[in-house]
């Protein structure tokens, strides 16, 4: 680890306002990522800007048909929300199922999507629900946020403040790990909204969590896990690697959609 | 009132002495030990395969804030190689390749991560900036990361002196007899198979402080090592120079080691004499992405192997061809594994009468290859194993009823195998047995039809295994090139008011030493267990001994306590018959208590070791002072622990991945002296077992990059991936060592591979699938099954 200075600011504006006079700054949430990064020396920030101390970036509320998690809602806190748990169960299931114990204990939601590593979890179901990312500026919808492998809509400096998911009628989720990172391999998140809207995103299997129009087509005129069973995935432009090869993962794509819908019911 | 005394003897499951320390955070572990005025030294490491070194520019480097130095092969230039411990000599009488193996890269760098320079600074962190201040010129050669690529006509030459990158070419067993014995056979299987390359990965990573008194001239090192006295001899003797009356070794608490931590690795070279150019002392500890380019690897062999058979399943001969990756240099004991610790074990528990194997050991632009937990022996075994299973498929013979067929009886020992080793006894019919009813193999069928309904592919494999351990007789492996002797040492020191010191050369880093070694000192002169304290780990505390490998504590080590305890024991006789009056030959010695026999006459230990060191009333003409006796003892043949392993796993055949559901492990491990500890054991090994067979894989690129070079890519098991172990004993005896004990530590890691596989290809019986590769990975198994319709489908 290089050194870095370290701020703890008391509100979004603050943070923002020290985000932008460093552009070399960086946000830090629960440090699973970042600090291991920091650590291999992968990373060279000037300061460290610890949102831990936001009260604006916490909490867990239901209104309506939304369900707006907080930035710094922990892995741990979304599985336990009761909230969570009535409204979007595949949700709380998935972060249940994150990493392992320490990683949910300290890692957020709001870091793990302002990251958008290509094998995180909770980018498949934020693109699969339609949600919406809350900045300290905007309101940007999924379908614009995820760019790339690593890459998301985020200026430099723009803080992620809450994730608002709309309440769908069905969602569910599986995933297949990576055996040594135990990170995803290939996932599926698939939901039917309550506008009838029916989203299938996958993670994992390519650089960025996508959609998949073609399984989306076929669970809108039948949902079921016989739908998609038999709807194969194009292995170009996936993810290829010394645990899975681009053909493996499009495999899996077919495998855990299926499974997606049956756990979605 | 009656006292209850648990019985804490030979055969009791005694409570780790070792653990409240160690779960309590209290352990002193390498990386714990500060010293004052102390400095520290980062590596830095070659990113490259192979390449020139055209030069090294520290100058920016040593200008950076709290370097004390930076050192490269050039400042080190008059120190030795870090030296081989073993000579093997090829078929034709030529002595093995050995090139010097420079503690700082000497002109040339052979493998990613081979060190280069080395900053010594006031903290870990300036050490580290400044190493990524050097600026080292390389002009980067082609590599050979394959021992195909190494092999293949043109290939870099990895070593001047080592032509066609061969570092011997050996063979064992009588050629003529094996072929003229496949030349009459009913059937002839053969398979090739590859025996993946493991980072052994101990959680604890390696670690080195050197220390220089400059008023004695007296260097300490602090390592992390499995045999402190070897590296003493090694460091002093080879590449220091310095003699061992002034070279102090500890290895305090060693978090796990298997094999990885027994050899002298250039770290501990580096940090003894920087502190002493220093005055300083300077430590170093390995980080985990360290730990994957420099701790040396296990296994990786190709191999192909045929099996010769008579009508009725008999073996009949047995021919092996193997490839040996050596990496780039030869690592301490690397030469020895895939010649006299593998090739020596191919009979198995198997009467076959005609055994040859060829074994050429390749260099490579990778990490150095050496002993790594069953060192040889898993390779003989998976190849072994996974042969009888072909055959008996192929046969179209029961797995079972092959094996049975082929076993040496129970009443042929000691048994004299065609490659070299005598086995003293066993009984694997036994051990079969039991595993077969404690694993319900008779009831598996049903069990893969409830599979079935699940949409699972259920398969049940077994391996019935010998390995050989407790090495070993110095005359035997100083005649097959080994360049030390393998007895151990033990001391016995009886304090005046009756407790006991243990001195061991054997060391413990997970074994459980300090708990078994006292049970079996207190179990013999019947001191209480809480009484015995077992010292190892200090070439400054113990007389000079070998450490601990090869599963040879207990069989070697607990040998040498027994003699030196004899001893003690013949002298404290004739102090008891001298305060009792009595002659020698009627004095008798029982847990604690010597006794004139058939008198109520009697004198405690405790009695004996105060006369002993308060000589008043003593036979001080005849019997000096004291109570201390110390034994060396050399075995007379290797331990042949041996035993039956079964596996049951259960496919998701929609993604491949494979489940062990369930394992059993029958195993003779000899006599018992702890059975918590051996349940342990085994269990750690089957761990690491079921890891090699289905999750882990050392894999370079072409380039010679190591792509699987952290816990992100190379796949450990987890507590997940491993079903409870049902661990069981068979016990038939040692003949040949005092405590008929045979050796634990490693049969867990060599006996399960092949189970698993086997059960793996079970699983997959209407695929048509002979044979799969290490390790099973879920895509690997995936590819089987949709490249192949079940055969058995309509
Ligand atoms: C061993 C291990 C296993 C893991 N396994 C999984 C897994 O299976 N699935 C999975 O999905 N993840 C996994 N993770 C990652 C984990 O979920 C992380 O917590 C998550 O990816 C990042 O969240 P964080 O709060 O720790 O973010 P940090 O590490 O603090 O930050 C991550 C990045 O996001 C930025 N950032 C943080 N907060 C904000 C914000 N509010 N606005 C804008 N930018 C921000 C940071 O600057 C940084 O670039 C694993 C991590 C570890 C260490």
């Amino acid at each position: 680890m290089y050194d870095f200075a370290y701020h703890k600011p008391g509100s979004v504006a603050d943070a923002v306002k020290l985000l932008t006079a460093d552009p070399e700054a960086r946000p830090i949430s629960g440090g699973q990522t970042l600090l291991p990064a920091l650590k291999h020396r992968l990373n060279r920030p000037t300061a460290l800007v610890d949102l831990s101390g936001i009260a604006e970036l916490k909490g867990i509320r239901k209104e309506g048909d939304t369900l707006t998690i907080g930035a710094l809602a922990r892995h741990v806190d979304v599985a336990e929300s009761a909230e969570v748990t009535s409204a979007i169960p595949a949700l709380a299931r998935m972060a249940a199922n994150i990493g392992d114990i320490q990683v949910r204990n300290r890692g957020t939601i709001g870091g793990s999507v302002a990251n958008n590593d290509p094998a995180a979890d909770y980018p498949a179901a934020v693109l699969g629900l339609g949600a919406t990312i809350v900045t300290d500026r905007r309101r940007i919808a999924a379908d614009d946020f995820f760019q790339g492998m690593f890459t998301t809509a985020l200026e430099p400096g723009e803080l992620l403040v809450a994730i608002e998911f709309p309440i769908p009628e069905k969602a569910g989720y599986a995933k297949m790990r990576n055996p040594a990172s135990r990170y995803v391999m290939t996932g599926a998140f698939v939901a039917r909204l309550r506008s009838g809207e029916v989203r299938v995103a996958i993670n994992g299997a390519g650089p960025c969590v996508f959609r998949q129009a073609e399984m989306e087509k076929a669970l809108s005129a039948n949902w079921s896990p016989e739908a998609v069973a038999n709807i194969r995935q194009s292995p170009e432009g996936l993810n290829s690697d010394i645990h899975g090869s681009a053909e493996y993962r499009a495999h899996l794509v077919t495998v855990m959609a299926k499974r997606a819908v049956a756990e979605a019911g | 009132m009656n006292v209850v005394v648990p019985f804490e003897g030979i055969g009791a499951s005694v409570r780790r002495k070792e653990d409240p320390r160690f779960l309590s955070g209290r352990g002193q572990y390498t990386d714990d030990i500060v010293r004052p005025n102390q400095a520290y030294a980062c590596i830095l490491r070659s990113p490259h395969a192979h390449a020139a070194i055209r030069g090294i520019d520290t100058a920016a480097a040593k200008a950076m804030p709290g370097v004390l130095a930076v050192f490269t092969g050039a400042d080190m230039a008059g120190i030795g190689g870090l030296p081989c411990g073993w000579q093997i000599h090829s078929k034709d009488g030529s002595p093995m390749a050995e090139p010097k193996h420079p503690v700082l890269a000497e002109g040339k760098v052979r493998h990613v991560g081979d060190p280069v320079a080395v900053v010594v600074a006031e903290t870990r962190a300036q050490a580290r900036d400044a190493a990524e201040a050097i600026v080292v010129d390389y002009e980067v050669l082609p590599a050979a990361a394959t021992m195909e690529a190494a092999l293949a006509p043109g290939a870099p030459a990895i070593h001047e002196g080592a032509p066609g990158n061969i570092c011997y070419d050996w063979h064992l067993g009588d050629k003529a007899a094996t072929d003229a014995a496949f030349a009459a056979a009913h059937k002839v299987v053969s398979f090739e198979t590859s025996n993946n390359r493991l980072v052994p990965n101990a959680m604890e990573p390696r670690a080195a402080i050197g220390d220089y008194d400059t008023a004695t001239g007296e260097y300490t090192l602090w390592t992390t090592s499995q045999n402190p006295h070897v590296i003493r001899l090694l460091m002093g003797a080879f590449v220091l120079q310095i003699p061992e009356a002034k070279l102090r070794v500890i290895a305090p608490d060693v978090g796990g080691g298997f094999g990885s931590k027994i050899f002298h690795y250039a770290e501990e070279a580096i940090v003894t004499w920087a502190a002493g150019r220093l005055g300083r002392p300077v430590k170093w500890t390995a980080d985990r992405t360290e730990s994957f380019m420099s701790d040396a690897h296990g296994r990786d062999h190709v191999t192909k192997a045929e099996l010769a058979l008579d009508k009725d399943g008999k073996f009949l001969a047995l021919r092996v061809s193997t490839l040996a990756n050596m990496g780039a240099y030869l690592s301490t004991f690397a030469p020895s594994v895939p010649t006299y610790l593998y090739a020596t074990l191919l009979a198995g528990c198997y009467t076959t009468p005609a055994i040859y194997a060829e074994v050429k050991a390749v260099f490579t632009n990778t990490v150095p290859v050496d002993a790594y937990r069953g060192a040889g022996r898993p390779e003989a075994t998976f190849l072994l194993e996974r042969l009888v299973d072909i055959a008996a498929a192929e046969m179209g013979m029961d797995r079972i009823e092959i094996r049975r067929r082929n076993f040496i009886p129970p009443d042929a020992f000691p048994y004299q195998t065609p490659v070299a080793l005598q086995y003293d006894s066993g009984n694997y019919h036994a051990t079969l047995d039991a595993a077969l009813q404690a694993a319900d193999w008779a009831g598996f069928e049903a069990r893969r039809a409830e599979a079935a309904r699940r949409g699972r592919l259920r398969g049940i494999g077994c391996s019935t295994y010998i390995e050989a351990c407790g090495i070993a007789p110095s005359a035997v492996v100083g005649s097959l090139g080994a360049r030390a002797g393998l007895y151990e040492v033990g001391t016995i020191r009886v304090h005046p008011t009756g407790s006991v010191t243990v001195l061991t050369g054997a060391h413990s880093h997970g074994q459980g030493h300090e708990t078994t070694f006292a049970q079996l000192v207190a179990d013999q002169l019947g001191v209480p267990l809480a009484q015995v304290e077992v010292v190892h780990g200090d070439t400054a505390r113990v007389p000079f001994g070998m450490g601990t490998y090869g599963s040879r504590s207990l069989a070697v080590g607990g040998s040498a306590m027994v003699k030196a305890m004899d001893k003690i024991i013949a002298k404290g006789k004739r102090i008891a018959a001298h305060l009792m009056e009595a002659s020698v030959e009627d004095v008798e010695f029982d847990r604690g208590t010597f006794r004139v026999a058939g008198t109520d006459k009697t004198k405690s230990l405790a009695e004996i070791a105060l006369a002993a060191y308060v000589p008043h009333n003593y036979p001080i003409e005849e019997l000096e002072p004291g109570l201390e006796e110390t034994a060396f003892y050399d075995p007379k043949n290797f331990t042949y622990p041996g035993g039956c392993h079964i596996a049951e796993v259960e496919i998701d055949p929609e993604t491949g991945q494979v489940q062990v559901v369930n394992f059993t492990a029958v195993d003779d491990v000899g006599r018992v002296i702890n059975p918590m500890i051996v349940e342990g054991q085994v269990q750690g090994g089957v761990a690491q077992g079921v890891g090699q067979a289905l999750l882990e894989q050392a894999v370079y690129d072409a380039e010679g990059q190591l792509l699987s070079g952290s816990m992100m890519d190379y796949c450990l098991p987890r507590a997940e991936d491993l079903p409870p172990v049902g661990v069981a004993t068979h016990t038939t005896l040692c003949t040949h060592n005092p405590l008929g004990v045979k050796g634990c530590g490693e049969v867990g890691a060599i006996g399960s591979p092949p189970a698993v596989i086997n059960a793996v290809v079970d699983a997959l019986r209407d695929y048509g699938v002979r044979h799969i590769e290490m390790p099973a990975t879920p895509q690997r198994i995936w590819s089987i099954i949709h490249a192949k319709r079940p055969a058995a489908a309509e």
